[in-house]
């Protein structure tokens, strides 16, 4: 079971969060500084949220979905993952403005091969990153545009998000994933 | 001369001869045959395959998941289309690929197999494909390689070609879906075919609903039947109802021992026409490992036709060998 401290925060209700990054995003594209954008998600936390926003902000492109996989820095220590889900960017992405979106932005390696596997695809105009909940302990210089919510957590939490329905978030110390 | 088809030399050399396969954690280590894999592992195979495929449909044909490391391509025995896939499925891991043909190096200078193992270890090669002509070659270099180094097989002898059974695997897969209903018609030369040996085991342990082979009584083995196989050395009674036909290569030497009459002969008994893949059924496949004889084991017009997915196997053959490196070599960083 998880362990609740006295100093660990809230997670606020994900329907609220989804709400506000919708108007966000919407407001990002009112404003141009977001033009015609193409929606990506990280799989798997990322492409559920994705499935949701697309939906909401009714873009006209089909939506991208990222494994990362076969980019992670840490392929030597864990290896392969059994099920890879292939990655699918049903456009061209060469001058587009992307919205890649993921669950959760801690160290940023993640992000670090998502970014390196799009350029294998072509040469963005722009990326856009959209996280549901940004922590504490990144990694490398990376930051997101849109935050659902910011986090100040300790090494040994962690945020567990499920889905893709109901999509739920928790947060879990480090025994508890084991 | 004469090989045990069921159980070749190498199970005589430890009592479980496939575990060397594996590292300590149970990981695919070496691949050397489909026996010891199991349904698993085969399909894990399958599913990561899958996921390279979407890497060759790319602009840039490559991802950085074996940056850094040497594939050793160790071709005992001449092989273009194998080598071929094998340095591009490396390359497109960002492998670095090293090709060495010994038929025509080190080994006719009278330098000893282990020799010329330790020289290319010593240029810090991670994995060696190896392809040779005597069956148990690559357990016997797998035996030998230093711990970190990965083996895999590229076809010995006549005992096993398992990444060629993968990727049959990988193309029926991707065609027909589900194993448990088709019936799968091996035809030709099953005696002396490493590549039969390994996609008997691999349908095996996938399930697949019935297993033919057929051919001329010389040239499939006695003991094959314990196998789960059904022969038939009729093409008409054997492609009955049939959904997959691998056809096999024929070796020309085989007309020279005296197993067969003459190529014109195995032709018209087994060469598959269009007239007798109108006797399977009729959305049958037509596969061959390749390089086929046209004309003595497959017409033309068959090998060109529209079942014929001789050419989805090579591309296929990329993936799959994708898979297996990786795999492979996520085991050998422990």
């Amino acid at each position: 079971m998880m362990q609740s401290m006295p100093d660990t925060p809230t997670l606020n209700p994900i329907d609220d969060l989804m709400t506000q990054i919708y108007r966000d995003l919407q407001h990002a594209i009112d404003q141009g500084q977001l033009t015609n954008p193409l929606m990506v998600g990280i799989h798997s936390g990322g492409v559920w949220i994705a499935e949701a926003l697309h939906q909401r902000l009714n873009l006209s492109d089909p939506l991208g979905r990222l494994n990362i996989t076969f980019y992670r820095d840490d392929f030597d220590t864990i290896g392969l993952h059994p099920q890879v889900a292939p990655s699918q960017l049903p456009v061209d992405i060469d001058g587009r403005d992307i919205i890649l979106v993921d669950d959760v932005l801690y160290t940023g390696r993640t992000i670090r091969a998502a970014l390196n596997e799009l350029f294998d695809y072509g040469r963005p105009a722009r990326i856009w990153l959209t996280v549901l909940y940004e922590r504490d302990g990144r990694e490398l210089p990376i930051a997101a545009q849109t935050v659902g919510q910011r986090l100040q957590l300790n090494p040994q939490q962690q945020i567990h998000v499920d889905g893709p329905t109901p999509l739920t978030a928790r947060i879990v110390t480090r025994e508890d994933t084991h | 001369m004469a090989v045990n088809f069921v159980r070749p030399i190498i199970p005589k050399l430890a009592k479980d001869p496939w575990a060397i396969q594996f590292d300590s954690q149970g990981h695919l280590k070496h691949l050397l045959t489909i026996e010891g894999l199991g349904p698993t592992w085969i399909t894990r195979i399958l599913d990561t395959a899958e996921g390279f495929m979407s890497v060759t449909d790319r602009e840039i044909k490559k991802v950085p998941l074996l940056r850094g490391r040497t594939v050793v391509n160790l071709f005992f025995e001449s092989s273009t289309r194998t080598r071929t896939t094998f340095e591009l499925a490396a390359k497109r891991l960002s492998a670095d690929v090293l090709n060495i043909n010994l038929s025509t190096s080190a080994t006719t200078k009278g330098e000893s197999l282990l020799d010329t193992l330790r020289n290319i270890e010593a240029m810090q090669a991670d994995m060696f494909v190896v392809r040779h002509d005597q069956s148990g070659a690559a357990h016997f270099i797998a035996r030998h390689v230093a711990p970190h180094v990965s083996v895999l097989n590229a076809g010995d002898g006549w005992h096993a070609h398992p990444t060629q059974a993968l990727l049959d695997a990988f193309t029926i897969r991707r065609i027909k879906g589900d194993f448990a209903p088709l019936r799968i018609a091996i035809v030709g030369d099953v005696r002396h075919s490493r590549v039969a040996r390994s996609q008997i085991h691999a349908f095996n342990s996938l399930n697949v609903g019935e297993l033919r082979v057929i051919g001329p009584r010389t040239l499939i083995p006695n003991d094959i039947e314990p196998l789960g196989v059904r022969v038939f050395h009729d093409m008409r009674t054997g492609l009955k109802d049939v959904d997959v036909i691998i056809m096999l290569r024929l070796q020309r030497e085989r007309m020279e021992s005296g197993l067969l009459p003459t190529e014109q002969e195995f032709y018209r008994l087994y060469g598959l026409t269009e007239e007798k893949l109108g006797w399977a059924k009729p959305d049958a496949i037509v596969m061959h490992p390749g390089p086929a004889n046209r004309g003595v084991e497959i017409e033309s017009r068959v090998a060109d036709g529209p079942q014929s997915v001789i050419l989805e196997q090579v591309s296929n053959g990329i993936g799959v060998r994708m898979a297996v490196m990786a795999l492979c070599m996520s085991a050998s960083t422990e």
